[in-house]
């Protein structure tokens, strides 16, 4: 086991190595000279200030210096600076993070609760009138952009019903302290129901929008897996000993069927924090998403770079925890050569 | 497709619904210079924000409505879907090429070129899709052929996994030695041999991901980032309601419709084709 982990660990090196220098390149072939346009909103600069400044930022060293220069600052959390906001680019993703942690988890919360159900039904019931409907549903679900359902989510309970809020986190006098920025958790932190109240009301729209396509894929692997597993012979065994149906499915077939659903589950919120940042804008949610999306538009490419090598590193990270967590819950599989 | 395969796909109802929804929308989309009733791209003022509606007094019915501009969200639907479907055929095509030649040459070569292909796969895998789309749009700026490079630039790794762990089990099989030990060329073995093995899977991969390149299409649009305004795709139509959703639910709500349809059929064909041809794939991740 401890040497999967250690294998595994070392697998991620060049992994993370290669991510970096995809990012460090996306800088590096940027068109235009960004010290240009670090200084384009200074006003008019000679050339010998331009090129002490290009000297100040290193821009004018051998490309694999850069490349060591970029590597040491990740270590050291340094990102660079924000062409647009003129503040460090760690500081303009660490603000944003917290909310686009909460969206995703949520989403991920809801998917989990509607589809490990729906997933075990459909199984139990396969080929039913509940089972086909699911199947349709879930294909839809996969079908339909995202930020899509969103806008119709606005339209039936914004615009029609006039029930939840278009946009944003919070509406303003709720009160509440932003301390961890986790809006919901401060308000429950704070004892604060209104405002938690409040912020439940934001989220519901995005966090539904956003949690539509892992509700789908997620029941349908829990239906396959569980439908494996139900006719496997120890659950066979298990109905022979007069064990109760519903504990049958529960206790002895659905631990084991989760195994993939877990892995898939950890996948899938890689994926979804990467695709939540069209969602983010429908909602104006201030969040990562939104703001990839503006420093894209206005050519801030400090903060883009950074942006995305924070997403992919989240990714890598959880794939990494995707992997060892089923090897954690599978005690069967071999940690052999193949890994 | 064997006939053996084409009977298993006929019995399958929802595979051919699928294909019937996507054979519908593809032809409506081709002919929509012909058959469209209204000018995709320039509008009647006066006839602005209409709601749809079968019955119109200047002649010629709105029947999805109109946008800000007055222009016939319909044609605009139907010309969008040239620019949105010919365009997931044009990454998937590529990026199948793309994906195929090098799983086929990183299986059979092994060694250090296997490493170097692989390590590559793994670097991309781990940049969620549409973040490296949309920094890379940011980098090119907008364009069709520019959307197709950032779209491509990691959707060739699908089918590069898919094909190389087909050809690694076959790489060794009796042909393929009888083949080698006759004298047959490097080429020969991974172009005549190997690759006709490769091609049922590589037909599922592409059709399955043709839904989800037209995805990830809507999503820069919507943005700004991908196709621009005033040439419509499905996603810069949804873009166009945005500010009208108070108003005009019809602009934003009708090419959100064509979209789920459409990728709902290539998704219903494609597991439809991945059953008949090759029901082992059915294990592999094939989103993301």
């Amino acid at each position: 086991m401890i040497s999967y982990l250690a294998r595994r660990l070392v697998q991620a090196v060049p992994v993370f190595l290669g991510v970096t220098f995809v990012v460090f390149l996306l800088m590096y072939l940027t068109p235009g000279d960004p010290v240009e346009l670090y200084m384009g909103q200074a006003g008019i600069v000679s050339q010998e200030e331009m090129a002490r400044i290009r000297h100040e930022f290193g821009l004018d060293r051998p490309f694999l210096e850069q490349y060591g220069r970029f590597l040491w600052g990740i270590a050291r959390g340094d990102l660079g600076r924000s062409i647009v906001h003129r503040r460090p680019v760690a500081e303009l993703i660490g603000e944003r993070l917290p909310a686009t942690l909460e969206l995703s988890l949520f989403a991920a919360l809801i998917a989990l609760l509607v589809a490990v159900p729906a997933g075990v039904i459909a199984a139990v019931r396969r080929y039913s009138l509940l089972d086909n409907v699911g199947t349709l549903l879930s294909l839809v679900g996969v079908s339909m952009p995202g930020f899509w359902l969103g806008l119709i989510l606005i339209i039936f309970f914004s615009v029609t019903m006039r029930v939840l809020p278009v946009a944003g986190r919070m509406a303003y006098g709720t009160g509440l302290e932003p301390h961890t920025g986790f809006l919901l958790l401060d308000g429950l932190l704070q004892g604060n129901g209104r405002a938690a109240v409040d912020v439940l009301r934001h989220l519901a729209m995005p966090a539904l929008a956003m949690s539509a396509g892992m509700m789908a894929m997620t029941m349908r692997i829990t239906r396959s897996s569980l439908s494996e597993t139900i006719g496997q012979d120890y659950v066979r065994t298990a109905r022979a000993k007069g064990v109760p149906e519903g504990r049958v499915v529960v206790r002895h077939a659905l631990r084991n069927a989760l195994l993939p659903v877990v892995t898939a589950v950890a996948l899938n919120l890689g994926a979804l924090l990467g695709g939540n940042m069209v969602v983010e804008t429908v909602f104006a949610w201030p969040g990562l998403g939104q703001r990839v999306v503006d420093a894209v538009k206005t050519r801030d490419f400090p903060l883009v770079q950074g942006c995305v090598l924070v997403y992919a590193l989240t990714y890598v990270v959880l794939n990494l925890a995707a992997d060892l967590s089923y090897a954690f819950l599978n005690p069967r599989i071999s940690h052999g050569k193949e890994g | 497709m064997g006939s053996r395969a084409w009977r298993a796909f006929r019995r399958n109802r929802l595979a051919l619904g699928g294909g019937i929804l996507v054979l519908v929308l593809s032809l409506s989309s081709l002919l929509a210079p012909w058959i469209t009733p209204h000018d995709p791209l320039r509008g009647r003022l006066p006839d602005r924000l209409r709601s749809p509606s079968i019955v119109s007094a200047s002649g010629k019915p709105y029947l999805l409505g109109t946008d800000n501009l007055g222009r016939d969200i319909l044609s605009r639907i139907l010309h969008g879907g040239r620019v949105s479907i010919s365009l997931g055929l044009l990454v998937v095509g590529v990026s199948i090429v793309v994906g195929v030649v090098l799983g086929l040459v990183s299986a059979y070569a092994g060694g250090w070129v296997d490493t170097t292909v692989q390590r590559l796969v793994d670097v991309l895998l781990a940049f969620p899709y549409l973040v490296l789309a949309i920094a890379l749009m940011g980098l090119f700026g907008p364009g069709f052929l520019n959307l197709v490079v950032a779209l491509a630039f990691k959707e060739w790794v699908t089918a590069c996994r898919i094909v190389r762990s087909e050809a690694l089990a076959l790489k060794n099989a009796a042909f393929v030695e009888a083949s080698r030990a006759a004298g047959a060329g490097l080429f020969r073995i991974l172009f005549r041999h190997l690759l006709p093995n490769v091609i049922p899977g590589a037909v599922v991969v592409a059709t399955l991901r043709v839904g989800w390149v037209i995805l990830m299409e809507a999503s820069l649009s919507f943005l700004g980032l991908g196709i621009q305004p005033p040439q419509p795709s499905w996603g810069v139509i949804i873009a166009d309601g945005r500010d009208y959703l108070f108003r005009a639910w019809w602009i934003s709500t009708f090419p959100g419709i064509a979209i789920l349809l459409f990728v709902l059929g290539v998704n219903l064909l494609g597991e439809g084709l991945r059953d008949a041809l090759d029901p082992r794939l059915a294990s592999e991740r094939l989103s993301e």
